[in-house]
């Protein structure tokens, strides 16, 4: 199905949040947003998702 | 010429009763003046209707036009007078910002005392906030100057590193000649160079778990732009403790990301959002990864725009939402932040 990750139009196989983020390679350790609203880390597996969704993963950041 | 009275009368009282406004009542009775005036133009003068309605043009005009004058003294009368308390309003407010502040100060926040958000109440905020400032360097830079420049009365900084040339790429609050010096004096001579009305206390050191409770207790507000994971969690932890919002920035590369973490104003806190730090290694330092220039200066002064909004409580701060700005392809993106019920640090007691 087709998704927007990162503000990116994406083709994914992943039903659920935390299959996209094993899909796309990412650690555990980031936050992630389904169409602008916070996912726990626990609520990911059962978190579906529907074509269109907008899904943001955001790595937390030491920098500054 | 009775039964229009009384249509009036009754158009009113009606209107009262049904609790309409005024000026709907109003525009009833002007529909009802113009029907009156249509029938005695287009009725012959002996036709029934007309005479029940007082039987002449001019007369009916020459009360619209008597009505017309009343109206519009009393409307202008009103007006003036509104004019007049918002002259007084305003008054009362600059006399209160005089007293506090110099011809020059007022002279220099004449921009932010114009802003109907801010007014000299808003600058009087700003004179009595005291902020920290935990980091002088990427985001530190701009943090610093633009809360020094907007007259925040009280602006403490925090930060155990010396200038390096590598900094000078985007710290831009340190100048060439400052190598080697410690950061937080370099950033306290730029700030009272730049606005000698405000007062810098440096703090010289890294933030520990021993004196972070007692250094961040003299504060009211605590802006996070340090470049460790191990000082965000702490500052977090004594800014939850102590009940102070947090404006925590980060960046990396091209990408920066803000919110304001106010638990007891019914957000989550940093560690809801991230529960732990990355194995290290895994999220690079700006040495290790790079960044580019301009960068901490967007994310470093949208903090200091949220700091002014949250001293003043002017339009809406990043409570509860996380601003992330990506300038490799100029997009901002919002996502909305919830409360973790299990977050060790506040309990998730906002959940």
């Amino acid at each position: 199905m087709k998704i927007v990750l990162n503000g990116e139009a994406r083709e994914v196989a992943a039903t659920d949040l935390a299959g996209l983020l094993a899909e796309c390679g990412f650690s555990g350790r980031v936050a992630t947003s389904l169409n602008e609203d916070f996912v726990p880390a626990g609520l990911r597996a059962a978190q579906t998702l529907t074509d269109g969704d907008r899904v943001e993963v955001v790595a937390p950041m030491q920098g500054g | 010429m009775l039964l229009v009275f009384a249509m009036v009368a009754g158009l009113w009282g009606i209107g009262m009763a049904m609790g309409a406004p005024k000026s709907a009542r109003w525009t009833m009775i002007a529909v009802l003046y113009v029907a009156v005036l249509g029938v005695q133009l287009a009725f012959p003068p002996e036709h029934q209707l007309v005479v029940a309605t007082g039987g002449s043009l001019a007369m009916w005009l020459m009360i619209g036009a008597a009505l017309a004058v009343v109206l519009g003294y009393s409307t202008m009368l009103q007006k003036l007078r509104l004019k007049a308390d918002a002259k007084v309003q305003d008054e009362a407010q600059e006399s209160a910002a005089q007293e506090l502040f110099s011809e020059t100060e007022l002279n220099r926040y004449a921009r932010h005392i114009v802003l109907r958000e801010l007014g000299g109440l808003g600058q009087k905020k700003l004179k009595d906030a005291k902020v920290l400032v935990v980091g002088a360097g990427g985001l530190g830079s701009p943090v610093l100057l633009y809360l020094a420049a907007s007259g925040v009365g009280t602006i403490a900084v925090v930060d155990d590193d010396v200038v390096d040339n590598s900094n000078l790429q985007r710290q831009v609050i340190h100048k060439d000649e400052a190598i080697g010096t410690p950061k937080v004096l370099s950033a306290a001579e730029a700030m009272t160079a730049q606005n000698p009305f405000v007062t810098v206390v440096p703090y010289p050191r890294r933030l520990t778990e021993e004196d972070a409770a007692e250094i961040i207790g003299d504060y009211d507000l605590v802006l996070d732009g340090t470049d460790n994971f191990e000082t965000r969690y702490l500052v977090n932890e004594v800014c939850v403790a102590q009940g102070k919002p947090l404006i925590s920035g980060a960046l990396s590369q091209w990408e920066g990301q803000l919110s304001v973490f106010d638990p007891a104003s019914g957000t989550p806190c940093y560690q809801c959002i991230f529960p732990e730090a990355p194995a290290p290694g895994i999220a690079p330092s700006c040495s290790e990864a790079g960044v580019v220039g301009p960068l901490p200066g967007v994310v470093g002064t949208m903090m200091a725009a949220e700091a002014i909004k949250v001293i003043t409580g002017a339009g809406a701060a990043l409570r509860g939402e996380m601003m992330i700005y990506d300038a490799l392809w100029g997009e901002t993106r919002k996502i909305g932040l919830k409360p973790r019920s299990d977050c060790p640090t506040c309990g998730g007691k906002n959940t």
